[in-house]
């Protein structure tokens, strides 16, 4: 349901972060969402194809990598990934595990953008300092 | 055209998290401890809110509430009969609190003042005015530093709640036995997220054929360990044991 804020607030982000490529143009988002991030994919793609019409992100794939969810299990000594969300138990010795390592993300892991060439050079700031 | 991947690593909610570890120093830094209560709408956060607050301060706490609704104030002037401060937050459409609605909320509250019980006169007077100004009226004389709890009641929504940090201490689902054992399974995230649940209406558990032992072992399965409560705000059945973990937590952090 609150798919429509975190469009928002990729679009934000990315703008920021694109703001420093003068003339490029973002074709890409890829996120990673965890199992657990309560993140519904096809409405998140709606949602952000409604947010950017009419943008300059207009266009721009949005590209999901779902993170499992991985628990820590004390007694085996191991982070292994679980099958599902309904169940938080070791995969190998069944015993309840309550440390989450993995699952929560929801996160921006990259952009990717299209520079015109000869202008690939022309640094700004934020990407001199990349 | 050339190409070229841009690392960001950078969490979405990234400024309603920096929000929330802002509001967690400031409720650390003034002695206070925050609940968050989530559930879906009509579990019983308020009636369980209505009961807390008034024992807490029978027994001398000093205790507060922001509650969160899309809309009407009707949950505020329920709390605030209890003789706690209260301000009401309306989300206009947004269905759950963020940090930084907390946080324009709390204005005014760490400013000098004394915290106690207020006059019903003055709640019913304050309770006459605008939304706005009730709000403001209600929430005169509360001073974070000087109270020991906070209790934040989220929208209900049993899904968005989970991902917006608002800062708590303690994080408190609820679920009520007209609802349904199987939510945990289905709405794992909010109660993965939890720290404690409250299974509530426990006084009509018989007419709802309500399944103690399944609704008990689908929390766990969620979230392993994770101390339950069973309560009636009707009856009065399982506030003490509740009440009890309230001042044990309050006092365990000081
Ligand atoms: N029998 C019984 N009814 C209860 C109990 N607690 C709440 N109710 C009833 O359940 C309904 C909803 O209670 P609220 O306290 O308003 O629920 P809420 O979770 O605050 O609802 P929203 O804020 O709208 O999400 C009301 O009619 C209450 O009287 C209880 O312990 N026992
Ligand atoms: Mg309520
Ligand atoms: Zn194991």
């Amino acid at each position: 349901m609150h798919e429509l804020s975190i469009a928002a607030s990729i679009v934000e982000a990315v703008t920021e972060t694109a703001a420093a490529y003068a003339g490029a143009r973002v074709i890409a988002v890829r996120l990673r969402v965890g199992a657990l991030a309560a993140v519904v994919e096809d409405s998140l793609q709606f949602c952000w194809s409604v947010t950017t019409e009419g943008t300059p992100l207009a266009g721009a794939a949005l590209a999901v990598r779902k993170m499992p969810v991985v628990i820590h299990c004390a007694a085996c000594g191991v982070d292994a990934e679980v099958g599902g969300v309904q169940s938080f138990r070791c995969p190998l010795c069944g015993q309840p595990a309550a440390d989450l390592r993995q699952g929560r993300e929801l996160e921006i892991e990259s952009i990717e953008i299209e520079e015109p060439e000869g202008e690939a050079l022309v640094a700004s700031g934020e990407k001199d300092r990349r | 055209m050339t190409t070229r991947i841009v690392e960001l690593r950078r969490g979405i909610l990234k400024k309603n998290d920096e929000l929330a570890a802002g509001l967690r120093a400031r409720f650390h830094a003034a002695g206070v401890l925050v609940l968050n209560l989530v559930s879906s709408p009509g579990t019983g956060k308020t009636a369980l809110l209505e009961r807390t607050l008034r024992e807490l301060l029978a027994r001398g706490f000093r205790a507060a509430a922001l509650v969160g609704d899309l809309a009407t104030d009707n949950d505020a002037r329920r709390l605030a009969a209890s003789g706690a401060p209260v301000r009401q937050i309306n989300t206009h459409g947004i269905c759950h609190l963020d940090a930084e609605m907390i946080g324009k909320h709390l204005e005014g509250w760490d400013s000098l003042g004394a915290v106690g019980a207020m006059p019903s006169s003055r709640i019913a007077a304050a309770m006459n005015g605008s939304p706005a100004e009730s709000a403001a009226a209600v929430a005169t004389g509360a001073h974070l530093a000087a109270l020991d709890f906070l209790f934040i009641e989220n929208v209900g929504n049993l899904v968005c709640p989970s991902s917006y940090d608002l800062g708590e201490g303690i994080r408190v689902a609820l679920l009520s036995v007209t609802e349904g054992e199987d939510k945990p399974l289905k709405y794992p995230t909010l109660f993965n997220s939890a720290d404690a649940a409250v299974i509530t209406k426990i006084d009509i558990a018989g007419p709802c054929g309500f399944d103690r032992e399944l609704a008990l072992r689908n929390m766990n399965e969620i979230r392993p360990g994770i101390r339950i409560f069973e309560t009636s705000a009707k009856t009065g059945a399982g506030m003490e044991e509740w009440l009890e973990y309230l001042s044990s937590e309050c006092t365990g952090r000081r």
